[in-house]
């Protein structure tokens, strides 16, 4: 095994409630809600009126900006309205609502017979993935497009698919590496051929080792492009910055992005995205998903379309509204608690977890242990944001490297005092990026 | 007759020192102006710092070195002023209390769900699902950080969990008006009594979901207003108060009740406030 980043935390991974399910294809509904803010950067704009037709991977949302991506209808049927819809962060957006003719008609040109034999170019790849609207799908939802599109002068040489899944009670993209290694590792060449790429690697935490078997046999099958790599049990193992350290022994500087330490990560579940989108010509219209938790009475991974209600894969599981004390969009660590299970599934929605002992701690003060400093994977002090943040400090947060917290949470799960770290750094990310907003403002108005 | 040597040698340092500290003393005079101490005392020594100074002494300071302006101390409105004038031999024209005034009156804010993230405003705003911590996505959190900046002790939550400023306490010194991430609170003169006690901008079907006392922008007032002082920006009513004569039309047609009259909240307040004294 490699040497991996410095800290980190062992989080019990309830994955054993999921892993053992064979991904099924979720029931498609009557009627869907298709947010049209599913990725970061600008909202796609929607290209579709009320009354049209649309048929399966039509483009229904056009991408408002390069750091956007396009949207596609995950059904053939008819758009109802264009209403809003709540974002699993607790904002209202724009969405398209389509009812569904239960035909599932693809569009015209979609959908052909693929055919692994063909070569594709640089940019062939990085339009199709352009126009099929992929983007992260480990949950970051940045769109892939722009992450493939690099300045000319940062040259990437090395490709690393993320097969961590180091969250608790994941399990969509352990199960997706076990019933398609060959869509995955087709997906991975298609990235090393963006770049000519001399190295490409996959990165697969030690908890899973009949997926990390399975995946080095398709490799070796392939004649062996890129390399397997087993990573110790540690979370974040799979946060971008701490793969590429764990893969290449190379570290990004602060401030810089992958692309400085001359890499680039995709998640598993994009790589076959980006399959889908290369040779078969589908759009991203559906993704894994598992539902977890022991709020519910069956979990499993659906493979289940594009804005879905998240209710009704919950009720297809056995969801216990009255046991569940709180509903997680994602993995406990990082996801976002919400009240509304009525949410439509989206392009970066890697599961839903009904947690049934979720306490809420009154916190202590800082008892200065230096554990969430042994913790902390970007070699933070998060003790330090803690006591501004509690004092309501946030802007003095800005001289000690705050930017560089990748809000893994490690620091508020290993807190013996309970205090809400990793909240209190985030509040201090927003009032800085506020305050910066606000001294640009007032530049341009001094111009 | 030992102790005689030790004795002298003890009366000799003393003298010593004491001449060194009389020469210093001399040499090293700090001329103060008596007036600064003076002006200091008049202060109402809150150290809020709504007046652009570190705290009441440096504020003193200024006035009394450099000149500064008299008229800065919020808290001190009238009182101070003219007691500082008097001090400085200026003259002065009493100035009219601002006070803070909260543009919600809390009917929208029903929380959704149980929120037990960090309980301050500006963390809910970040991490409680900001949009929709409550049905009006511009109503008051309720989480109270206003109260706890303030340095009067003037703001408290009221049974709606929304924050209501106690006038004969509000010095206007406007610290809560940072505190505050929805950015309700605003400061006016004691004499701006027509106020809009609403800061919902949705489309009136959706604002009147969200609470019964939210502005639909129906334009009544706009059209009830014989000056033109009153207008709809973003779906809200909004008063223009160079216009605004204070007629106070608009407070009896508005049909949410959200354009109030303050003289008439003042007076019902002082009414309660004799009663309860008898």
């Amino acid at each position: 095994m490699k040497k991996v980043f410095r800290g980190g935390v062992h989080p019990h991974d309830f994955k054993e409630l999921s892993k053992d399910c064979a991904i099924t294809d979720a029931p498609v509904p009557e009627e869907l809600v298709v947010p049209l803010q599913q990725h970061i950067g600008a909202p796609a704009k929607a290209c579709v009126a009320v009354g049209d037709e649309v048929k399966r991977g039509q483009v229904i949302a056009e991408p408002g900006g390069f750091v956007s991506a396009a949207i596609h209808s995950p059904v053939s049927g008819k758009v109802k309205k264009l209403d809003t819809t709540l974002h699993p962060m607790g904002m209202t957006c724009q969405a398209v609502v389509i009812t569904n003719d239960g035909e599932d008609q693809w569009a015209e040109g979609c959908n052909i017979e693929p055919d692994e034999s063909k070569e594709f170019t640089s940019e062939e790849i990085v339009a199709a993935v352009k126009w099929a609207g992929i983007v992260g799908m480990g949950g970051a939802t940045f769109p892939t497009h722009v992450k493939l599109s690099p300045p000319p002068e940062k040259k990437i040489d090395t490709v690393i698919l993320n097969g961590v899944e180091c969250e608790p009670y994941l399990t969509a993209d352990y199960r997706l590496m076990l019933e398609s290694p060959r869509t995955i590792c087709l997906g991975l060449k298609l990235l090393k051929k963006v770049f000519n790429a001399e190295n490409a690697y996959i990165g697969i935490e030690a908890n899973k080792p009949d997926a990390y078997e399975v995946i080095k046999m398709t490799l070796a099958e392939m004649g062996g492009f890129a390399e397997a790599v087993l990573l110790p049990v540690m979370y974040p193992q799979g946060a971008e910055k701490q793969l590429i350290y764990a893969c290449t022994q190379r570290e990004v500087p602060t401030g810089g992005l992958p692309m400085d330490a001359g890499a680039c990560v995709q998640n598993v579940g994009t790589a076959h995205a980006i399959y889908e989108a290369v040779y078969c010509k589908r759009p991203l219209t559906e993704r894994i998903t598992t539902v977890t938790g022991r709020g519910v009475s069956k979990p499993a991974n659906y493979r289940v379309r594009i804005g879905t209600p998240a209710k009704s894969i919950l009720e297809l599981s056995g969801f216990d509204e009255d046991k569940t004390q709180k509903l997680i969009y994602g993995g406990p660590m990082m996801g976002a608690a919400h009240f509304d299970i009525e949410l439509p599934v989206n392009k970066g929605m890697s599961g839903i977890v009904a947690m049934t002992d979720a306490k809420a701690f009154i916190h202590g003060p800082c008892i200065r242990c230096g554990r969430c400093v042994d913790v902390c994977p970007a070699g933070l002090i998060p003790s330090e944001y803690s006591i501004y943040g509690e004092k309501g400090m946030y802007l003095e947060t800005a001289g000690i490297d705050i930017m560089d917290c990748i809000e893994c949470g490690a620091c508020t799960y290993i807190c013996p005092a309970r205090r809400p770290i990793v909240q209190w750094i985030k509040v201090s990310k927003a009032e800085l990026a506020k305050e910066r907003a606000r001294a640009a403002a007032a530049a341009a108005d001094k111009k | 007759m030992n102790i005689i040597v030790p004795v002298v040698i003890m009366a000799i340092i003393g003298g010593i020192l004491g001449l060194v500290l009389a020469i210093a003393s001399k040499k090293f005079f700090v001329k103060v102006d008596p007036r600064t101490d003076m002006v200091l005392e008049a202060l109402p020594g809150a150290n809020c710092g709504a007046c652009g100074f570190a705290g009441c002494a440096a504020y003193a300071e200024a006035i009394v070195e450099k000149g500064a302006p008299i008229d800065l101390c919020a808290p001190g409105a009238g009182g101070v002023v003219a007691a500082v004038a008097d001090i400085m031999g200026l003259s002065a024209n009493a100035k009219e209390p601002n006070f803070a005034i909260v543009r919600c009156d809390g009917d929208g804010v029903r929380p959704r769900f149980q929120y037990a993230g960090v309980q301050t405003c500006k963390a809910a705003t970040v991490m409680g699902l900001a949009g929709s911590f409550q049905d009006c996505p511009y109503g008051c959190l309720g989480l109270g950080s206003c109260v706890e900046v303030c340095p009067f002790g003037a703001i408290e939550l009221n049974e709606n969990n929304v924050a209501i400023i106690n006038e004969d306490v509000c010095a206007g010194c406007g610290k809560c008006i940072d505190a505050c991430p929805r950015n309700l609170i605003r400061l006016d003169p004691e004499s701006r009594v027509i106020v809009v006690r609403c800061n919902n901008k949705d489309k009136g079907a959706t604002a009147n979901k969200q609470c019964n006392h939210a502005c639909i922008a129906c334009g009544k007032c706009v059209r009830e207003c014989p000056f033109d002082a009153i207008h709809i920006e973003n779906n809200l009513a909004v008063i223009d108060y160079g216009k605004c004569k204070l007629c106070g039309k608009c407070v009896k047609v508005c049909p949410k009740h959200l354009i109030v009259n303050l003289r008439a909240e003042r007076k019902e307040r002082r009414e309660a406030r004799l009663k309860d004294e008898k």
